[in-house]
């Protein structure tokens, strides 16, 4: 059974406010503002006094409408499927959560209603996750997507997928797929994690391909139609017959292509259906495992000093990956699907990712150096330029 | 396919502009009659999700677009009561159109956003199209794009040739005058903002159903907005509000199609560019008379009510 905590209407936090106003004697604080202000850490043991130990309810934040065919829709799907898969277990959510202190207040309120776990789904729920979590050392407060700096509460933690491996895979299809060796990127802003995804599409390609380059183009926005179609028709007019995204709403492009009858490489969602003849693949999220051993692990009692209880990143390498790869659309050949196997076989090795070095920057200058880089976080902090083979220059930002 | 850069960028501009271009003749047909829409972008917003919708529902995309043009219009209808009947703040009632249209879109539009349309395709036209540079331009667009051009001339026509062009401008003008001719002033007002509430409506119907073929919550980001300043720079003439309407699809164009080519860009000088250079344009233009605003219009920017 599912119910909604309904986020809190303005006229209600408004006579909350004028209540804290009116009392006045300082007992008005909500519990993480007395936190916040006060002192915080009790360190609980594993067991059954550990936070989140036993727990009946978990609670799930989104910022945004749990159908956006994207993000949100894929957390939502997530925190459906902790209903399915841990018996007995009540699952509260909250959409359009922006990421303020009226996050507080909504996760207070699903901790009122009996949740001893909560996730915070969007990277900006990090600062109110955390004072939610010192306010409630009994409660598990675990966020996605964002990196807890210095010490980690006893009963916090992050979580995140690695993008650019499956987007490396689905850059192995594109690289088989091209006859133009023209691939097109359609990205939002030059950030780490999208750089990273370009090149690691670009390189999946290469590694099948040595002529296949990657076209990039931006719309300094994450999800103006407009912009895309323009930026698709441009690299279609370039010669680009496969095409892909990093963008929030992705019908567009994805349509764009249809039309066009080229190949089209998918983010975020499964979009095979608006491209029956050029889906290729993609890269979704699946949050489904992940979400429900984070809750067992909470449910037992053994949250504290797990692996959860930090900030957890997962990839090929070193678990389940979330960020899976999407269904093959008609034309990808058997011998295109061995290459990937093949390939997510040796990324997910002891000594394989798709940033093996040596790889060059575009200027010539050594990006990776030989050898298999450090961890996760090290490498999207590293993408800050693009590989050798991506043709077309990063926008300058002065 | 791979024609030259100016080629490429016009023909997008044409493009990206049609439904700027729309909104706009709406917007000039709105203050030529004395009252500003500032919610032009709201009323872009209902066109384009009623227009997706309903071309799902149906299957006919015509229809969709009809329905947009209406809704567009509805929207409109409430503007012309608040500030006409109610005698609101004109610029104030648009903002607040504006975000009612926001929200019901989203709210409504969450439904078909993974709807799928038969989204109209570019029509080459026999001949025309044939002609060189100027036919792959203009002439292998959609007919939505084919269907603005034609109320370019005929606007024009209409404000400034004919009989109910007189009237209208003398309610926007000086609608005393008007009324001591025996002329109903309201209904001239109303029947132009509605008018230009459904040509937006329309603006918003091309970009989901022909340009972008697809309907997201708040996807006309700003062009509404756009709409307004090309009117208002371009002296509310409909010529010139054409040329601005085209000219910043052109410079939106431009990035992707430098871009695509691997030339390095400025973010942000990309970004400003298609503001700028029509802004620039259209003051270069319109350096003469016709670009004072009506009678009316001044009222309304100085704070006094309308009359």
């Amino acid at each position: 059974m599912s119910s909604r905590t309904p986020r809190p209407s303005r006229a209600l936090i408004a006579l909350a406010g004028l209540a804290m106003v009116a009392g006045a004697c300082g007992s008005n604080q909500t519990p993480a503002e007395k936190a916040a202000s006060g002192s915080g850490g009790s360190t609980p043991a594993t067991g059954a006094g550990a936070p989140g130990a036993g727990s009946t309810k978990v609670g799930f934040i989104f910022v945004g409408p749990k159908d956006d065919y994207g993000y949100n829709q894929a957390a939502y799907q997530g925190s459906q499927a902790v209903k399915a898969g841990v018996p007995g277990i009540e699952v509260l959510t909250a959409e359009n959560v922006p990421e303020t202190d009226e996050a507080v207040r909504v996760m207070e309120q699903m901790i009122d209603k009996g949740a001893k776990i909560i996730f915070a789904t969007s990277y900006g729920h990090l600062d109110p996750a955390t004072k939610v979590a010192a306010a409630h050392p009994d409660v598990v407060v675990v966020q996605q997507g964002n990196l807890i700096k210095g010490t980690v509460a006893s009963n916090m933690g992050t979580y995140f997928g690695t993008v650019y491996e499956p987007v490396y895979l689905a850059g192995i299809a594109a690289g088989k797929a091209t006859k133009s060796n023209k691939l097109g990127y359609v990205y939002a802003f030059p950030i780490p994690q999208t750089i990273a995804n370009i090149n690691s599409f670009e390189l999946g390609a290469k590694s099948v391909n040595k002529d296949a380059k990657t076209y990039v183009v931006n719309t300094s926005n994450w999800c103006d139609p407009a912009k895309q179609a323009e930026a698709a028709k441009s690299l279609i007019s370039q010669g680009v017959d496969v095409i892909t995204q990093h963008q929030d709403c992705t019908s567009t492009v994805t349509k764009e292509a249809e039309s066009a009858g080229i190949s089209v490489v998918g983010y975020h969602a499964d979009a095979s259906t608006l491209a029956p003849k050029g889906w290729l693949t993609g890269s979704e999220w699946k949050w489904d495992d992940l979400y429900v051993d984070i809750v067992k692990t909470a449910k037992d009692g053994k949250f504290p000093g797990s692996k959860y209880n930090a900030n957890y990143r997962v990839g090929y390498k070193t678990g389940t990956n979330p960020f899976v790869q999407s269904k093959y659309g008609p034309s990808v050949s058997d011998d295109t699907k061995a290459l990937i196997e093949k390939a997510k076989k040796e990324i997910s090795g002891a000594d394989g990712s798709p940033f093996k070095g040596p790889i060059k920057a575009q200027d010539g200058s050594e990006l990776f150096p030989a050898g298999v880089p450090a961890d996760y976080a090290t490498i999207e902090d590293k993408n800050k330029a693009f590989v050798e083979g991506v043709v077309g220059d990063m926008p300058k930002m002065n | 396919m791979s024609g030259t850069l100016l080629a490429e960028v016009l023909t997008g501009g044409v493009r990206g502009g049609t439904s700027i271009l729309f909104a706009a003749l709406g917007e000039t047909i709105c203050e030529r009659a004395g009252v500003v829409n500032l919610g032009t972008e709201g009323n872009m917003l209902m066109g384009a999700m009623t227009g997706y919708a309903v071309a799902s529902i149906t299957g006919n995309t015509w229809v969709g677009v009809a329905a947009g043009a209406a809704a567009g219009g509805a929207l409109a209808l409430l503007h012309a009561y608040f500030v006409l009947n109610r005698r609101t703040n004109q610029l104030a009632t648009g903002l607040v159109l504006l975000f009612l249209a926001l929200g019901v879109t989203s709210l409504f539009g969450v439904a078909y956003v993974k709807a799928d349309i038969d989204a109209f395709q570019p029509v080459a036209v026999p001949g025309l199209s044939s002609l060189p540079f100027l036919g792959e331009i203009f002439f292998e667009q959609t007919v939505l794009t084919y269907l603005a051009y034609a109320l370019v001339p005929a606007l024009w026509w209409l404000l400034f040739r004919s009989r109910w062009g007189v009237v209208l401008r003398a309610a926007g003008e000086r609608s005393e005058v008007l009324a001591t001719y025996g002329y109903r002033v309201k209904p001239v007002q109303y029947l132009a903002v509605v008018a230009g509430g459904c040509l937006g409506g329309l603006g918003g119907a091309q970009l989901s159903t022909a340009y972008t073929n697809a309907w997201f919550e708040n996807m006309t980001q700003g062009r509404g907005f756009i709409a307004v300043a090309v009117v208002i720079f371009a002296g509310r003439h409909p010529i010139k509000v054409a040329g601005g309407s085209l000219l910043f699809g052109a410079a939106l164009a431009l990035a992707p199609a430098l871009q695509a080519r691997g030339y390095s860009v400025n973010q942000f000088a990309l970004d400003a560019v298609p503001y700028l250079l029509t802004i620039v344009v259209l003051v270069l233009l319109g350096k003469r008379e016709s670009a004072q605003p009506p009678e009316g219009l001044q009222k309304v920017f100085e704070g006094s009510a309308v009359t």
